[in-house]
This record gives C-alpha cells, sequence and structure tokens, in this order.
C-alpha cells in the first residue's frame, strides 16, 4: 500500500506543479514508512521538504499554503501527534473557507496514520479518524486496500476541500492490484460493498474492512452469508448503500477500530435506526475496541483490539 | 514621503480613530455583537508598517484587525456591514470583528485563535517564495503570542526555510490584562527572535515614521532572500483588551502619558512641520468623519444574509 500511495503522489505531481509534499522525514529519508520514497529524487527539494518536528506549524503553513494557490499535501507521522495540530485542522483548514465568507479556498490533503496493534503503547496506538470527521467544512478518507488508497488519493489532491487522509499503519506492507491508469479516481463520499451477502450487513472502514472480510468468509462457511460495505470516508458519509443492503438483511454491525463510546458505530447505528426503523429485526451490534488505553504488552494488545472472532460473535448474536 | 502620501496616511490614521470609535457606539447600542477589540492608539503601527509595503505583499494579523483592514485599503462600508453581520459585509457577515479579510487587497484576514496566524503566515510566504515571486508577508501579532509554540514552532520554521516573512510583535504592554512581565520571561520580546538566528528591530509605534522605517528596512531584508526578520513595535491601547473591559489592572496615569505621545497628534505634527496648511488637515477630518458616516449609513441599509446562506461557502460546492 506504501507504493500506491507513493505512487498516486507521484502521478499528481506530474500533472500539476502547484502540488507539494512536506512534513517529518518525507523528503530525504522518504517517509517513515515509505509512502513518500523517491519524491524528493524525482520532484526535488523545493517541492518536496522536510519539515522540524512541529505539527503546529507543519499544518498552519499547510493552511496558509492553500489559501495561498498551493495544493500541499501535508504528512502527520501519526495521527497521535495531530492532537497537536488540531486547532490547525479543525479551527483552520475547516472553517477558513467559511469563516471568510469564502474568500479563501483550502486545498488541502493530510495524510496522516493511525491504528493500534504495532506494540507502541497508548499514546502512538490510537484510531480516532472520527475526531476529525465531527468537524463541518473537513472531508475524512481512510482506504481499506492498495487500489482504494490510490483512487482516493488522487481524488484528495484534486479536491478543492480540506481533506484528512488517514492510513492504517500496519496496513502498509499489505499486497493488492493497483490500477496503472493516472486517471484512476474514486469518488468523494462514496462507499463501496466489499462482499455480497444476504443474511448480515457489516459496515466497516480502513483495516476492519479487512477483519470484516476475514469474518465473513468464516461464516460463509457455515452458509451465513454477509455484506461488507467500505464506508471508505466518514464526511462525507455515505449510507445508501448501507440501507439498502439494511432493507434485505434487517440486521447489521458496525465494526470500528478505535472505542465505542461517540464512535463510527454510534453513528451509523442511529442513521440505521433513523432511517430504516421499520426493517429492524434485531438490535444493531457494534464491534470496537475494548474502553481502555491500549497496552503496549503483545497479548494484551490483542486482546483489546476488534479481531474476525469478535465480528462473528456479534454477527451470531443476531441470527 | 510625498506630501500626497502623507495626506494618505494621516487620513487612514483618523479613518482608523473614528471607525473604532464608531463602533464602540454601536457595540455599546447593541448592533454590533461578539467579541470586539479595538485598535484605538496602535494605530501608527498598522498604517506605518502596511504602507511600506506593496500591494502583493501579504498582510496578515490577529483578531484586533480593524485597523490592520483599513491600513490594506478596506472601506468602511465592507468592514462596518461585517460588523452589523450583513450579507455585504466583506465576510458575508459569517466572521464578524475578528474575522475581517479581502483577498483582493492580499489582506489575509484577522485571526482569532492566538499565535495560530503565525503558522499560517509561514505558509502565505512559503507559497510565493515556491513561485519565485518576491512579495513578502508582514504577519502582525500582540506581545501575548510571544507565549504560545505556534510563535516558536513559526519563527523556527521560517528561518530554517529563509521564507520571506516579517514577524510584526506589536507589544502593547498587555496580553488581555496580564502585564508583559507576569508572562513572558523576557520583556524585550525581539530577544526570542534570537533564538532563531533572525534578525530584528525595534521601533516607537506612536512614530508612524520609525515604523515605517523599520518595515522598510526590514522588507529589503526579507525581498534579498536573507530569509525573515523581527520587529518588535512599542505601542499601547487605549481601550480594554475587548469590549466591557473595565481596565482596572492599569493606571490612569499610565493611560495618560501613552495619550500624550498619540500617534495621530504626532503625524499631524509631522504634516505641519511639511507645510500642509491646518486647513488641509481639517479637511481630511471631515473626509474621515464623511467615510465613516457612509460606512455605517450602508451596513444599516444591506440586507441580512439569508438562512438559506448558511449552507454555503463551507465546501468548494454547497451542501444541504
Amino acid at each position: 500500500m506504501a507504493k500506491a500511495i507513493s505512487l498516486a503522489l507521484a502521478e499528481e505531481m506530474e500533472r500539476d506543479p502547484s502540488i507539494v509534499v512536506f512534513g517529518e522525514e518525507v523528503a530525504v529519508a522518504g517517509g517513515t514508512y515509505g509512502a513518500t520514497a523517491g519524491l524528493y529524487d524525482r520532484f526535488g527539494g523545493n517541492r518536496v521538504k522536510d519539515t522540524p518536528i512541529s505539527e503546529g506549524v507543519i499544518a498552519g503553513a499547510a493552511v496558509g499554503a492553500a489559501m495561498n494557490g498551493l495544493r500541499p499535501v501535508a504528512e502527520i507521522m501519526g495521527i497521535n501527534f495531530a492532537f497537536l495540530a488540531m486547532d490547525q485542522i479543525v479551527n483552520h483548514a475547516a472553517k477558513i473557507r467559511s469563516m471568510f465568507g469564502g474568500q479563501f479556498a483550502c486545498p488541502l490533503v493530510i495524510r496522516t496514520t493511525s491504528g493500534g496493534g504495532r506494540q507502541l503503547a497508548a499514546t502512538h496506538s490510537q484510531t480516532v479518524e472520527h475526531l476529525f470527521a465531527h468537524f463541518p467544512g473537513l472531508y475524512v478518507v481512510a482506504p481499506s486496500t492498495p487500489a482504494d488508497a490510490k483512487g482516493l488519493l488522487k481524488t484528495a489532491i484534486r479536491s478543492d476541500d480540506p481533506i484528512m487522509f488517514i492510513e492504517q499503519a500496519t496496513m502498509y506492507s499489505e499486497r493488492g492490484e493497483v490500477p496503472d491508469d493516472p486517471n484512476f479516481l474514486l469518488p468523494v463520499g462514496q462507499s463501496d460493498v466489499k462482499r455480497r451477502g444476504k443474511d448480515v450487513t457489516i459496515v466497516a472502514y480502513s483495516k476492519m474492512v479487512g477483519v470484516s472480510l476475514k469474518a465473513a468468509q468464516q461464516l460463509a462457511t457455515e452458509s451465513i452469508e454477509c455484506e461488507v460495505i467500505d464506508l471508505r470516508w466518514l464526511r462525507p458519509l455515505d449510507l445508501e448503500p448501507v440501507f439498502e443492503s439494511f432493507k434485505q438483511t434487517n440486521r447489521a454491525v458496525v465494526v470500528e477500530e478505535s472505542w465505542r463510546t461517540y464512535g463510527v458505530g454510534a453513528e451509523v447505528a442511529a442513521r440505521i435506526y433513523e432511517e430504516c426503523f421499520d426493517y429492524l429485526d434485531a438490535p444493531i451490534q457494534r464491534v470496537a475496541q475494548k474502553e481502555v488505553p491500549l497496552p503496549y504488552n503483545g497479548e494484551l494488545e490483542k486482546y483489546a483490539l476488534p479481531k474476525p472472532a469478535d465480528v462473528i460473535e456479534a454477527v451470531k448474536a443476531i441470527l | 514621503m510625498d506630501k500626497a502620501e502623507m495626506l494618505k496616511l494621516y487620513k487612514q490614521l483618523v479613518v482608523i480613530r473614528l471607525l473604532e470609535e464608531k463602533c464602540e457606539e454601536l457595540y455599546q447600542k447593541g448592533k454590533i455583537g461578539g467579541f470586539m477589540h479595538l485598535y484605538i492608539g496602535q494605530e501608527a503601527t498598522g498604517v506605518g508598517a502596511v504602507s511600506a509595503r506593496r500591494p502583493t505583499d501579504n498582510v496578515i494579523t490577529a483578531y484586533r484587525d480593524h485597523g490592520i483592514a483599513l491600513a490594506c485599503g478596506m472601506s468602511p462600508r465592507a468592514i462596518m456591514a461585517e460588523m452589523l453581520g450583513k450579507a455585504t459585509g466583506c465576510s458575508k457577515g459569517k466572521g464578524g470583528s475578528m474575522h475581517l479579510a479581502d483577498k483582493r487587497l492580499h489582506f489575509w484576514g484577522g485571526h482569532a485563535i492566538v499565535g495560530a496566524h503565525l503558522a499560517l503566515a509561514t505558509g502565505l510566504a512559503w507559497a510565493d517564495q515556491y513561485r519565485g515571486s518576491d512579495a513578502a508577508t508582514l504577519c502582525f501579532f500582540g506581545e501575548g503570542a510571544s507565549n504560545i509554540g505556534y510563535f516558536h514552532e513559526s519563527l523556527n520554521l521560517a528561518a530554517v526555510w529563509k521564507l520571506p516573512c516579517i514577524f510584526i510583535c506589536e507589544n502593547n504592554n498587555y496580553g488581555m490584562w496580564t502585564p508583559v512581565a507576569r508572562a513572558s520571561a523576557v520583556i524585550e520580546i525581539r530577544q526570542k527572535a534570537a533564538a532563531y538566528g533572525m534578525p530584528s528591530d525595534s521601533a516607537d509605534g506612536m512614530d508612524l515614521l520609525a515604523v515605517r522605517a523599520v518595515t522598510e528596512k526590514a522588507l529589503a531584508h526579507v525581498r534579498a532572500g536573507e530569509g525573515p526578520y523581527f520587529l518588535e513595535i512599542h505601542t499601547y491601547r487605549y481601550r480594554g483588551h475587548s469590549m466591557g473591559d473595565q481596565r482596572p489592572y492599569r493606571t490612569h496615569d499610565e493611560i495618560k502619558k501613552w495619550q500624550a505621545e498619540d500617534p495621530i497628534g504626532q503625524f499631524e505634527q509631522v504634516l505641519l512641520d511639511a507645510g500642509i496648511p491646518p486647513a488641509e488637515i481639517d479637511a481630511l477630518d471631515a473626509q474621515a468623519q464623511f467615510d465613516i458616516a457612509d460606512g455605517v449609513q450602508y451596513a444599516e441599509e444591506s440586507p441580512a444574509p439569508a438562512l438559506e446562506e448558511i449552507w454555503t461557502d463551507i465546501y468548494a460546492e454547497p451542501i444541504g
């Protein structure tokens, strides 16, 4: 997936000279996870820039440069550090267009990583896409496959709006077919049915799509057919395919890597209740991380994170 | 400076003073809402510095932004309409007192999160540097902002990237109600620039010509590609931090001491010394009065934004 991302960046930079890439270790080193590998050599130090470890000004410079005509793709090494840039992201990127009556555009992508599963302990393992998705004025997208990563990142870069592009850090080594077409774009705010099924609707995004697909595969051996829908975008949130599916299955499980309280599952479940109340055959299930700061110990960490067995259990609970 | 320029700048000072007094009155009448921070006393800082720029140089400031907005060439009409929350306001009634801006004038706004716009300024400057333009960015902020992380991150990045940015600290001695000595480990704020290897200078903010002179020097440095520059301008706000501030934290003697140095009175003397007849100055005062009255009338008669307007300007495409 790291290659899909660097490919998307390179194709877009080739197309549009106003695109600049910057962040901690993105240039000379090619990115902490190799997602910007080769860009510095190809496009030079004027377009691909290393920054000091200063998340506030990384995000702020991105907003200022976007206001003044560039299309910055800023990288914040981890979403846990994005808290240090939270003010720029939610108070500036998300509001600069509306608060000045539309005078300023903010065509900006902030790429960052999220997720647990690497024994990095509590402050380096969070999956808080939903916090950013709370704010009107921002878009939030989190890909679940290398191909999606390429198509969605290219779309994000071409968008005239500020977008948080959030990559689950354990997925960089994931393999998959990626289209060569330099105009392969996936639309803003469109979710994607990743598996068809008639019995239960599973809604997930990012890494939890893979977890849900594994569960669905397992369940299929027991003749339980799950539909797996990848939200892709947390804002704008496209739930039409979810409602459509739910009207057939009458049952749903929402899977998220983060904590359930005030989370994506809460939002999706509430919308299903609002839109599909008459179709409801069972309470909507939420699979999420246990409500604790994630511990370092590998076994404890695994225990706290959602896995296919948790999804299977949730599906069976409502059949 | 030629005579026409002197007259123009004098009028700007007076327009700012009168606009602020009018805003104070309209606020007390309940016509202006929210937080409002007046620039009275600091006029020569904004006018002096901005007068040294080219029209393509960027200006960005904090929430005490009315004076800088006028110095950048915004009209009392666009400002007053914004104050009253009208559809004809510069930000369509969505920003208010703290969020005036006019992109066409390269005035990138008042910003109300202390210190955050220093980071925006680095981005503005970077975009111009990237395009190979010789435009500079003038970033105004109060001395209170020098204690926040953004200040240090922004000065450091600007120095590392040699950005064409002038950081202009308007040191008015108080961060809200707290005197600088109780909030900052050094009271000479420009010392902080030295930590980033950034050259600096200071000037008396009650003296328009002194402010203009140091800004010209800073602009020459920045345009030569020598990287950022820091200015500390010593000034004073006659009014409180914001409306409703009763000023118990400072004495009337202190306020009077500064008022004796009034920037408008000082610059008027410059005009008189240059042989400009008092009648010509009086005429400018009258024009300024007229401009403010016209701005208020325009704002009063302007329509409120339609309710449907809330769905616009959030993204490139309207929602809802």
